[in-house]
């Protein structure tokens, strides 16, 4: 006992040494900081400032000009409000759905009196390394008539494999007498499933909700490969094809009409920064249950 | 034992367990397996618009033009070059998320790491899409860097439309994405960590970077050269999204991978025969990579992925 409290003595007086190493982690995590989140803040202050000054780079730490056209113009523009419900839908529908079945196939694959259980896991685990490819995956869904349909968003990533398998390892660590009494009531699997399992699996879902949000809200190859439809553009892929016409001219645009009065620069800062605001809006609350999430991902590889 | 008042009708669960989950399979079946088929079209010279029932039957002659045919063969040798070239770049960074969390994890304030935490995961939640857009605000002709430099005279740097250290800028924006996201691991493992080994260290007089070399690390190494054995069984498989974001006609030359060839050949220029061949040869390649790499990993920390 004597001994432990001198160290705890020792450890809340700061040394020489232990200062100056503090400087210099301050100094270097003050930095990593700052150039993590510095293009962020940069990007916003751009949307909200005057256009021109934008152009000519004369905006560094303050907005100036402050105005929010930006944001009512793009909103105007036809075929990126669609696009913007496309996006919000498939991520809405794709996560509910995904989250389901995911979790519905998780458990049952903890169920050990399943015939065959290993190899048909085995079976499923196989494919987060191995796949035919992309261009077998492209004839597929053509041959499954999903190509160019909004449904194309949806099925194929029904089943994350990754995220089946934490939720799978999240149920196992369960202590089994929940489900067992349960059991001993006479709760069916579906029930037990629905009313015991899911309710006590919240942090593991909220996790692989997120993964699976996020992955939906960011994806825009889906759209370059699998869709013509401009009705199912989403704003990711919309965002993409802006930054390709700029690249095509190398950074000089002519503006069309749809968005006059906006300079190519501002079009595309604010769609930018509409992708990017939900994400930034709810990744931080989630932020306390990915962490067990990764180390459950880290272990099965 | 959960069965024990059922004794018979434990064979009924076992094939009703397996029904219930048989919808799952059968997805997974449809979108995993069933593209299998296509792997076909790679011993054919398929036209797009016919049916590969009334395309020429080649057999293993895409595969040989890979490798035979002048030009083919260049370009496959060029992007497996870029693939290799970016992936072993992205190894000597490999030991960054390590040293981030041993050293975050030294900073006294909870507060402060809780922030560093929290906004250097964020980048790792933007597409390669916003990536790219942030790149061109930040270094494009009209970005910040270039504005400030020629506002002190001194000229223009162009980092995204050259074909000069194409590897280094990608592989330094996945450093970017990525580093606070790979770190968690870390802080997860330190706070696992037995701490009366350093109060017994403390007692022995082991000052912070004694205590960081001699046991912090030491610990943490099985863990990052699990993750480093896991990432080189996986590197044939990039991904497109990035390097079709950032790919132009002035970098393609050192930006294009082997899933974006297969992509460009494919989708790009109608080849669809070449394109599922060199495909075909990367899913195979990579999963015997994938099956050595969990033998060692198997070998290092003692159980398989499985």
């Amino acid at each position: 006992m004597a001994k432990e409290k001198k160290y705890k003595v020792k450890r809340k007086k700061m040394t020489g040494g232990d200062f100056a190493f503090h400087i210099g982690a301050y100094f270097i995590f003050g930095l990593i900081l700052i150039i993590c989140a510095y293009p962020f803040y940069y990007l916003m202050i751009c949307t909200i400032s005057d256009n021109r000054m934008v152009d000519l780079g004369q905006i560094r730490l303050l907005p100036s000009g402050i105005h929010f056209d930006n944001y009512v113009k793009v909103m105007k523009v036809q075929n990126l409000t669609n696009s913007f419900r496309i996006s919000v839908l498939r991520t809405v529908i794709g996560t509910g759905l995904s989250l389901i079945v995911t979790s519905y196939m998780a458990y049952f694959f903890t169920k050990e009196e399943m015939w065959a259980r290993k190899f048909w896991y085995r079976l499923v685990v196989v494919t987060m390394y191995f796949s035919a490819g992309m261009i077998p995956a492209y004839l597929n869904n053509r041959m499954l008539g999903l190509n160019n349909t909004f449904w194309i968003y949806i099925v194929p990533s029904l089943i994350s494999v990754y995220n089946m398998i934490l939720v799978k390892t999240s149920i196992e660590s369960m202590p089994p007498d929940l489900e067992e009494s349960a059991y001993l009531d006479g709760a069916g699997f579906f029930t037990r499933f629905v009313r015991i399992v899911l309710p006590l699996q919240k942090p593991i879902l909220a996790t692989v909700g997120l993964f699976s949000a996020v992955g939906h809200w960011n994806d825009f190859f889906t759209t370059q490969l699998y869709v013509t439809n401009p009705r199912l553009y989403t704003l990711q892929f919309q965002l993409y094809e802006l930054l390709n016409q700029i690249r095509a001219a190398s950074e000089q645009i002519t503006t069309e009409d749809p968005y006059a009065k906006l300079t190519p620069t501002g079009i595309r800062l604010t769609l930018t920064a509409v992708v990017v605001i939900p994400i930034m809006l709810v990744y931080p609350f989630i932020q306390k249950y990915y962490v067990k999430g990764v180390m459950i991902g880290a272990v099965k590889g | 034992m959960k069965n024990r008042n059922h004794v018979g009708s434990r064979k009924a669960i076992k094939y009703r367990l397996f029904l219930y989950v048989l919808p799952c399979i059968a997805i997974v079946f449809i979108f995993s397996y069933l593209p299998l088929w296509g792997w076909s079209f790679a011993f054919f010279r398929y036209k797009p618009g016919k049916s590969v029932w009334d395309c020429a039957f080649v057999g293993w002659s895409n595969f040989k033009d890979l490798f035979g045919n002048a030009v083919l063969r260049r370009n496959l040798l060029r992007v497996l070059r870029n693939t290799f070239g970016i992936h072993f770049l992205g190894y000597v960074f490999s030991p960054l998320p390590m040293l981030f969390a041993v050293l975050l994890c030294e900073v006294r304030s909870k507060k402060f790491q809780k922030i560093v935490q929290t906004v250097t995961t964020l980048p790792n939640f933007i597409s390669w899409v916003i990536m790219f857009s942030l790149s061109v605000t930040i270094f494009g002709a009209n970005g910040l860097v270039n504005t400030a430099l020629q506002e002190i005279g001194a000229g223009t740097i162009n980092i995204l439309n050259t074909d000069k250290h194409v590897w280094l800028t990608q592989v330094l924006l996945q450093q970017w994405k990525s580093l606070g996201w790979s770190a968690i691991i870390y802080f997860a493992a330190i706070a696992g960590l037995d701490q009366e080994l350093y109060e017994a260290a403390m007692v022995d007089g082991a000052g912070r970077w004694s205590r960081i070399w001699y046991i912090t690390i030491p610990q943490l190494i099985p863990t990052y050269f699990v993750l480093l054995i896991m990432s080189i069984g996986n590197f044939l498989n990039t991904g497109v999204d990035q390097y079709l974001a950032f790919g132009n006609a002035m970098n393609m030359d050192h930006i294009e991978v082997l899933d974006l060839y297969v992509y460009n050949l494919g989708i790009g220029s109608g080849q669809i025969s070449y394109s599922v061949a060199a495909g075909m040869m990367k899913s195979l390649v990579a999963i015997v990579l994938f099956a050595g790499a969990n033998f060692v990993s198997k070998k290092v920390r003692g159980t398989s992925v499985f």
